[in-house]
């Protein structure tokens, strides 16, 4: 563990050198570049560059209608741009939308004011909430199949007085109106749980059951790509013995498309 | 004087060169519109790195502590973030002074925990070091909630924080954080709330 400790103190203390030992020189770099990244020309009167991806980042530079810039990678929604001279910096995706392509077409962005599913078919999320009694801390990874049914599997790790467990689930989730900023859905789905219980004295043998389960939930879009979510669900643990167990379980937290 | 023709009456006639009908063209153009393929945009949302620091457990001293993180950057302002770390327990006061009983064992003593935040830029801007060098930064705060183990037991954590960013080039950022992670604690008889925090200097590289 100590030498670990020591090998990773001297490869972070070593990464700063590589910031400079790696700095490009930017002179002629975007005829260099020319085949690489996508070029386009402003249409629109000016554009701005911004030092960084974000809006309150001041605008350094302003480059002219009929210039051509290269776009060299996105974050976020905002694009690195470079321009005919070499200078580089931050435009805003919406203020890109007018730009043009050699072939006279516009830039092909995603829809900006609300969710594009062929651009963000995906949802990750965390959560937290009860699951019987016991925090739960839940990650769930989503794809939509179309704009009302996705399929969703997650990790769920409850940690209650009694017991720990583990959950990994997969299900699929309904929504009658995704079109609503708050949107309703239902969801059905099916997995397993492992609980590990917590004693001191005996140590009783860890279990694994199937369960299955049904819920509803909200979904509340707060920003294009970021979102609030809430769920109620009823589990029902198929156990080995005479009854299944069932369980309750609330969660809140946020979500992002991708 | 019907059988002998003397003089043709009728006009000569005048043959042109290009006498075709010219409603249906001579060459066909055989015209293939080449695919202009336009390369695709990078997307650049992911940060992944490390950190070293200190984490300081209530009644336990405070030791080193190492970090795995992912960050993915959601919009320009929030970005939600995962964190594993690792350190370990020290002594108790009750076990110094009570001259060697042991409240747990040593392989009981390692402490891991993750937590899954949200992050907020709360203040972005530049930072200037020196007279010629300038570096994008930004101060945020973050929130969320995770697990600690140690003891044999998981706790339920809640962690707040913040810490400040500052891009060193296009593809790297060091950071420096501070946390508070809270949570249940009855390893000593009672059960009660202990805010441990925790302060680490990291590197993570963009993706």
């Amino acid at each position: 563990m100590r030498k670990l400790l020591k090998l990773a103190i001297a490869v972070l203390l070593f990464l700063p050198l590589l910031a400079h030992a790696a700095a490009p020189d930017d002179r002629r770099r975007f005829d260099q570049d020319s085949g690489k990244y996508v070029q386009v020309s402003v249409a629109d009167p000016y554009l701005e560059l911004h030092i960084g991806p974000g809006r309150r980042y001041p605008v350094f530079h302003v480059i002219a209608r009929g210039e051509t810039i290269q776009i060299l990678y996105r974050r976020t929604d905002w694009f690195r741009v470079r321009d005919e001279h070499d200078r580089v910096g931050w435009a805003r995706c919406i203020d890109m939308q007018e730009t043009l392509l050699a072939t006279g077409e516009k830039l092909p962005l995603e829809r900006l004011d609300h969710r594009d599913l062929d651009s963000y078919p995906w949802e990750a999320g965390g959560q937290t909430g009860n699951f019987g009694g016991g925090n739960v801390n839940a990650v769930y990874l989503s794809y939509a199949l179309n704009p009302n049914l996705s399929a969703e599997i997650a990790g769920e790790h409850t940690i209650g007085h009694n017991s720990d467990s583990e959950m990994f689930l997969f299900g699929l989730a309904h929504a009658p109106r995704p079109d609503w900023r708050v949107s309703p859905f239902v969801d059905l789905g099916t997995g397993v749980i492992r609980v590990y219980p917590k004693t001191t004295i005996v140590a009783p043998p860890q279990k694994r059951e199937v369960l299955g389960y049904y819920g509803v939930g909200v979904k509340w879009y707060l920003t294009q790509r970021f979102l609030f979510r809430a769920d109620y669900r009823a589990y029902r643990i198929l156990t080995n013995r005479d009854q299944n167990e069932d369980r309750n379980e609330w969660k809140a937290g946020f979500a992002f498309f991708f | 004087m019907w059988p002998f023709h003397r003089k043709s009456h009728r006009p000569p006639q005048t043959v042109e060169a290009t006498d075709t009908d010219t409603s249906a063209p001579v060459v066909e153009p055989q015209v293939v519109r080449r695919k202009v393929k336009t390369p695709k945009i990078r997307n650049s949302n992911f940060e992944v790195g490390g950190d070293l620091g200190v984490l300081s457990v209530e009644d336990f001293g405070a030791n080193g502590l190492a970090n795995a993180r992912v960050i993915y950057h959601i919009t320009e302002d929030i970005f939600a973030e995962g964190v594993y770390g690792e350190s370990r327990l020290g002594l108790t006061s009750y076990e110094r002074l009570s001259g060697g009983s042991r409240l747990l064992t040593d392989a009981q003593r390692r402490l891991r925990y993750y937590t899954l935040d949200l992050g907020y830029d709360l203040f972005p801007g530049e930072t200037y070091v020196g007279k010629r060098h300038t570096y994008n930064s930004a101060l945020y705060v973050i929130a969320g909630v995770g697990a600690t183990r140690f003891g044999s037991a998981s706790h339920f954590t809640v962690t707040v924080g913040g810490g400040y960013r500052m891009l060193l080039t296009d593809w790297m950022a060091a950071h420096v954080d501070v946390r508070d992670h809270v949570f249940d604690n009855s390893l000593l008889g009672t059960t009660r709330t202990s805010n441990n925090l925790e302060g680490t200097l990291g590197i993570t590289v963009f993706f």
